[in-house]
């Protein structure tokens, strides 16, 4: 009954500044989805419509634009058949990671042939926690501490645990980010898999193409100066850190058969993956418990992935997962193009980017036989899927 | 194009015109460039009035002014090489609704108007010459100068989401003026020019879907909502790169030119004229510059819609046509003197008193329009059966044609129901009948149906003729009646007279309102008074031409007497439709009313009994009177009547509507003489030019000879009657 499970492709939106001066400030949240959707359905014509089993599209903050059952909404805003079932995910930013990790699991079983998996966060219409009323008993009991419901002040608790985690290497980190996306916008590696999007503002009609917060020329310097907003004297800065972002994100899942019945080209084969918990004020560190599990699942060791894709929540949670591993701060295999620092962070979309950026750098590098995309939780989780390059020429 | 058309107008200021724009909302063109994914940039042009959807982008002078400001500045940038295309779309769901029209009236003089068509031609014929390619990418409702901004560009593009594409301007009295009647027939052919710019203006103003406007030939390429600035975007880019080739395949060839053009204009001016006479100026206006643009020459063909759109918009008719158009969008969507539409009563249940044919048609418009139960009855279960046979046979129509869902067209049947079981109207809200019209039936049905439906249940009379309050004379309850007066067909004809009698409460008025609004019907309310005011017009039209005819007149004299008023049909004509026997009858209770103003002709009574006034030919075209009813006329004259002459017969009715139409607003049968003009249009077809009735009355001076006044102060005529009358003081 199991089957083979194919990452086939992935698209997504340029990802926008949110707030009222970012691009998708006029712009639905399930549009961005529809939109991502619509683009990689165009691009892979082959695949007729009715085939796809069901769609799974992740939001953090589910309500208003971003709310309605998102993944059967996108479907028939998409112009997918009415047949086509969907339905909405939330683990928070492994939100569109777990869609996929979801979807996967059904075509694994043998239940689905071929499935859509995304994400969308739209921060500057639906800021996270906005409308949230987390249950008292987390601080009357003492369950978490108060810090653990505010992601900057996780970070801080990381470099509280981690003194070796210097405010220097994490801008180090951001400023590398910066400019390792500077460099792959420059080869043209990131913008094929972007949706351009036509936005709409009071100075009239626009069209999004690339990423809106890339600041290619970030210095140390330049970082040093930036404010600490989560703790006085503090470590964590807008310039290692995410920024709050817009967009959405979309991949195409199928089974061995099915990439074989539709003529699909698949990018990766899903290896394994794994989610697990940690202590929810240091959220940052989930990746490692969680790598730890799909490695074990999978049979594999650390040594074994030759392509690391981390979310870059904060540069002290990436840095913190590559100091518990032995790996360099500037280890190329890990995010060769940079990440969500540079790029941004729309928290349940980024799972999926994460994915189709591992896709394109597994057909640059044939010798890679595995790769890792994994990122951190709120509430003190890791999410981690293991995936085996189809192009590995063996050596 | 042997020269850029807007060369002509380089030296023109336009500034006099924002005199009459001070208040105009200004549709602001934003410029944002976009990169396309060959890298090229197209400078994106937004129109947008800073409203949303429901107060469209006009084109008003300011509007145009800073438009032809900004595509100056593109051509600079395109010039120094900065810009590769210009495109140019809308706000959310509107690219633009065309001119302002709430300013065109106020246009003060005929140069004015001129001007107007002038600065129109100027700017928008600018996105022909950009020296870079322009891209109308038209994502929602384009209207008259909305399409025509399409039709300068060098490439069109449609959402097809789009709401309607219309040139509606035949419709109001004027010609598409910005280059619609010169560009279209060069870029689609003549037949599907003469349908957008004439033929579908004339179907009560029909628009045009996207899909259809695509295949008309309008636009290039067509894109689904979900992406549609996307894909046009990336579809302009590859027309830049040359990778796609755009065909025109509906554009007139050579042969078109030469063989089928004057042939299509021949046919186009015969079916006009068969239909509408010739006294409209629009249609023919557009058919003269439509025949001429088959020479091809641009800058000629705007030189030519100069000159006519200023004489049209300067005109008496033009004038009539926005108030009527005004009364048709505004008025008839807030009937004046509805009481609060809080104080109508939900109606739930509908009863229809009656299975014939006038019944069933009633029974099938409400059970449409109001989706709730409706049940009809008659003497005997034979005829109850043949009404809901009728009725369900129409909804399998429908259902055949596509227009009813599966579960709709089984929703329906479920809701119709026939019985002669009287006691299923117990609990009916609204009860109407569409019995014989005759007052003691009337008056014993309601009162019979009285006894069964609760205090509260609405009655409503279909009466043409009758006296409302009469018929509610055995009611307990005369409060609960009103009369709801359709006209025929029922399905099509969207009036109705509310007719408010003296007893009829607050709630039953409110509730008729409301129901005529459910059913998609403009409503006006009148008071009980003989022939309320569609008929009451109409047997003064008909009278007098029976009188004339009585005098010795024939008919077709007569018939050609009235032409100059452009009604929809001669006297001879409208009394075949509304057949004679009802003709006679509608003069007959009139004359009963008012004796002294309203004749009565027993020659009427006559043919009616012979059967026809007119012989038709084998597709039923009325060729004349026949003479077996010009014989028995001629043989029953009145004594010492001399025949009349044209001038007499059509200074006859001009007097007499003057005259009625003042009398009815003395009486106070309507609000004002806004009222009478709708219910002719909406009820009698009476054309826009005339403006309904009054603003004609006021035009001709027959007003002024009946009365000493007019019945709008300042008359509704255009600049150039007003610059005259000013010339004379």
């Amino acid at each position: 009954m199991t089957s083979e499970v194919y990452f086939v492709d992935g698209t997504r939106t340029p990802f926008g500044r949110a707030g009222e001066k970012g691009m998708y400030w006029g712009t639905r949240a399930d549009d961005l989805v529809v939109k991502a959707t619509v683009g990689l359905l165009e691009r892979n014509p082959q695949l007729p419509k009715d085939a796809v089993d069901d769609v799974a599209i992740a939001a953090t903050t589910q309500t208003g634009d971003q709310g309605l059952t998102l993944g059967r909404t996108a479907a028939i805003l998409a112009g997918l058949p009415t047949s086509v079932p969907g339905f909405a995910i939330d683990r928070m930013c492994a939100g569109g990671m777990t869609s996929v990790t979801t979807m996967a699991s059904a075509i694994a079983f043998g239940a689905y042939d071929v499935a859509l998996a995304g994400g969308v966060e739209h921060m500057g219409r639906h800021p996270m926690g906005l409308d949230a009323d987390p249950n008292p008993r987390f601080l009357t009991e003492k369950i978490v501490a108060e810090d653990a419901l505010f992601m900057g002040n996780t970070a801080e608790r990381l470099h509280d645990r981690f003194p070796e985690l210097t405010k220097e290497r994490a801008d180090f980190y951001g400023m590398r980010s910066q400019q390792k996306v500077e460099a792959a916008y420059q080869a043209g590696r990131i913008q094929p898999d972007l949706v351009p999007v036509a936005i709409s503002s009071a100075e009239g009609w626009g069209l999004a193409t690339e990423d809106e917060g890339r600041r290619p020329g970030t210095t140390m310097e330049g970082l040093a100066t930036l404010k600490t907003p989560f703790r006085p004297h503090g470590r964590v800065t807008a310039g290692n850190s995410s920024p709050l972002t817009d967009g959405a994100t979309m991949s195409l899942l199928a089974s061995g058969e099915s990439v074989e019945k539709y003529g699909l080209t698949p990018k990766m084969r899903l290896v394994n993956f794994a989610f697990a918990g940690v202590e929810p004020e240091v959220m940052g560190l989930g990746p490692v418990p969680s790598t730890e599990k799909a490695l074990r699942k999978a049979g594999l060791k650390i040594e074994d992935i030759g392509l690391f894709e981390l979310n870059e929540a904060f540069s002290v949670q990436v840095l913190s997962f590559l100091d518990h591993f032995g790996i360099d701060d500037d280890d190329p295999r890990v995010n060769l193009w940079g990440g969500a620092i540079a790029l941004g962070h729309p928290l349940a979309a980024s799972g999926p980017r994460l994915m189709m950026q591992l896709a394109r750098q597994f057909a640059e590098h044939p010798e890679v036989r595995y790769g890792l995309t994994a990122m951190c939780v709120g509430l003190g989780q890791g999410g981690s899927v293991i995936w085996e390059n189809p192009n590995w020429n063996g050596r | 194009m042997s020269q850029d058309p807007t060369a002509q107008y380089a030296a023109i200021d336009f500034t006099p015109l924002l005199q009459f724009s001070d208040d105009e909302v200004v549709t602001h063109s934003l410029v944002k460039d976009v990169k396309l994914p060959s890298g090229k940039t197209l400078a994106l042009i937004t129109l947008d009035n800073g409203r949303d959807h429901t107060r469209p982008s006009t084109l008003g002078p300011a509007t145009l002014i800073e438009l032809s400001g900004v595509l100056d500045g593109l051509t600079a940038r395109a010039a120094a090489g900065e810009i590769a295309a210009v495109g140019i779309t809308g706000k959310q769901f509107i690219l633009a609704a065309g001119a302002d029209l709430s300013k065109v009236g106020e246009i003060p003089s005929k140069d004015a108007a001129k001007m107007l068509a002038q600065l129109g031609h100027s700017t928008l014929g600018k996105l022909g010459a950009l020296g870079v390619p322009s891209f109308a990418f038209v994502n929602g409702l384009a209207l008259g100068g909305g399409v025509e901004i399409g039709l300068n560009s060098t490439y069109r593009t449609i959402d097809t989401s789009a709401a309607a594409l219309a040139l509606p301007e035949v419709f109001l009295g004027i010609i598409p003026g910005w280059g619609g009647a010169t560009l279209l027939p060069n870029l689609i052919g003549i037949e599907n020019a003469l349908k957008v710019v004439v033929e579908n203006p004339l179907k009560m103003n029909r628009m045009l879907g996207a899909h259809e406007a695509y295949e008309l030939g309008i636009f290039d390429v067509e894109f689904d909502h979900v992406n549609f600035l996307e894909e046009s975007l990336k579809w302009a880019d590859g027309v830049l790169a040359g990778s796609i080739k755009v065909e025109r395949k509906n554009a007139p060839g050579r042969i078109e030119r030469t063989v089928k053009w004057p042939v299509a204009l021949k046919i186009a001016r015969d079916t006009i004229e068969s239909r509408l006479g010739t006294v409209p100026k629009s249609p023919y206006a557009a058919l003269d510059l439509l025949n001429k643009a088959k020479d091809g020459d641009i800058a000629a063909g705007f030189a030519r819609e100069d000159e006519v759109l200023a004489d049209l918009i300067s005109g008496d008719q033009f004038a009539a046509s926005i108030y009527a158009f005004n009364l048709v969008q505004g008025r008839a969507k807030k009937p004046v003197g509805a009481p609060d539409k809080s104080l109508a009563k939900k109606v739930t249940k509908v009863g229809v008193i009656g299975a014939g044919l006038m019944a069933s048609q009633f029974a099938l418009l409400f059970l449409r329009r109001l989706e709730v139960p409706v049940v009809i009855t008659d003497l005997d279960q034979a005829r109850v059966d043949k009404g809901l046979a009728y009725i369900h046979d129409e909804l399998q129509k429908l259902a055949d044609r596509g227009r009813l869902s599966r579960d709709q067209h089984n929703k329906l049947k479920a809701l119709i129901t026939g019985t002669t079981d009287r006691s299923q109207y117990a609990d009916c809200d609204w009860v109407i009948e569409a019995v014989f019209e005759e007052l003691s039936v009337k008056q014993d049905v309601f009162a019979d149906f009285e006894k069964i439906v609760s205090p509260e249940a609405v009655f409503a009379t279909n009466t043409s003729s009758l006296s409302v309050a009469q018929i509610g004379a055995k009611l307990e309850h005369p409060e609960r009646l009103i009369g709801f007066h359709f006209f025929n067909p029922v399905a099509v004809m969207p009036l109705i007279e509310v007719v408010n009698a003296p007893a009829t409460n607050e709630t039953t008025l409110a509730t008729a309102m409301l129901v005529a609004k459910n059913l998609k019907k403009n409503a006006i309310i009148t008071t009980d008074s003989t022939g309320f005011v569609v008929n009451r017009v109409l047997a003064k039209v008909l009278g007098e031409a029976m009188r004339a005819v009585d005098d010795g007149t024939s008919f077709a004299t007569v018939d050609e007497a009235l032409a100059p008023l452009g009604l929809p049909m001669p006297p001879s004509e409208l009394l075949d439709l509304v057949g004679l026997k009802v003709g006679a009858h509608v003069l007959d209770t009139h004359h009963a009313a008012w004796p002294e103003r309203f004749y009565r002709s027993d020659n009427l009574h006559r043919v009616a009994e012979l059967g026809a006034l007119l012989e038709k030919d084998g597709k039923g075209k009325a060729k004349g009177v026949s003479r077996d009813a010009e014989r028995l006329v001629k043989a029953n004259l009145n004594p010492g009547g001399k025949p009349h002459t044209r001038e007499q017969v059509l200074q006859a009715v001009q007097d007499g509507f003057a005259d009625e139409v003042h009398r009815m607003l003395e009486e106070g049968v309507v609000a004002a003489p806004e009222d009478i003009d709708l219910a002719l249009i909406l009820g009698a077809g009476y054309p826009f030019q005339m403006g309904g009735l009054t603003p004609y009355l006021d035009r001709v001076g027959a007003s002024e000879r009946v009365f000493g006044g007019t019945f709008h102060s300042p008359k509704i005529v255009g600049a150039a009657s007003r610059e005259a009358a000013a010339a004379a003081v």
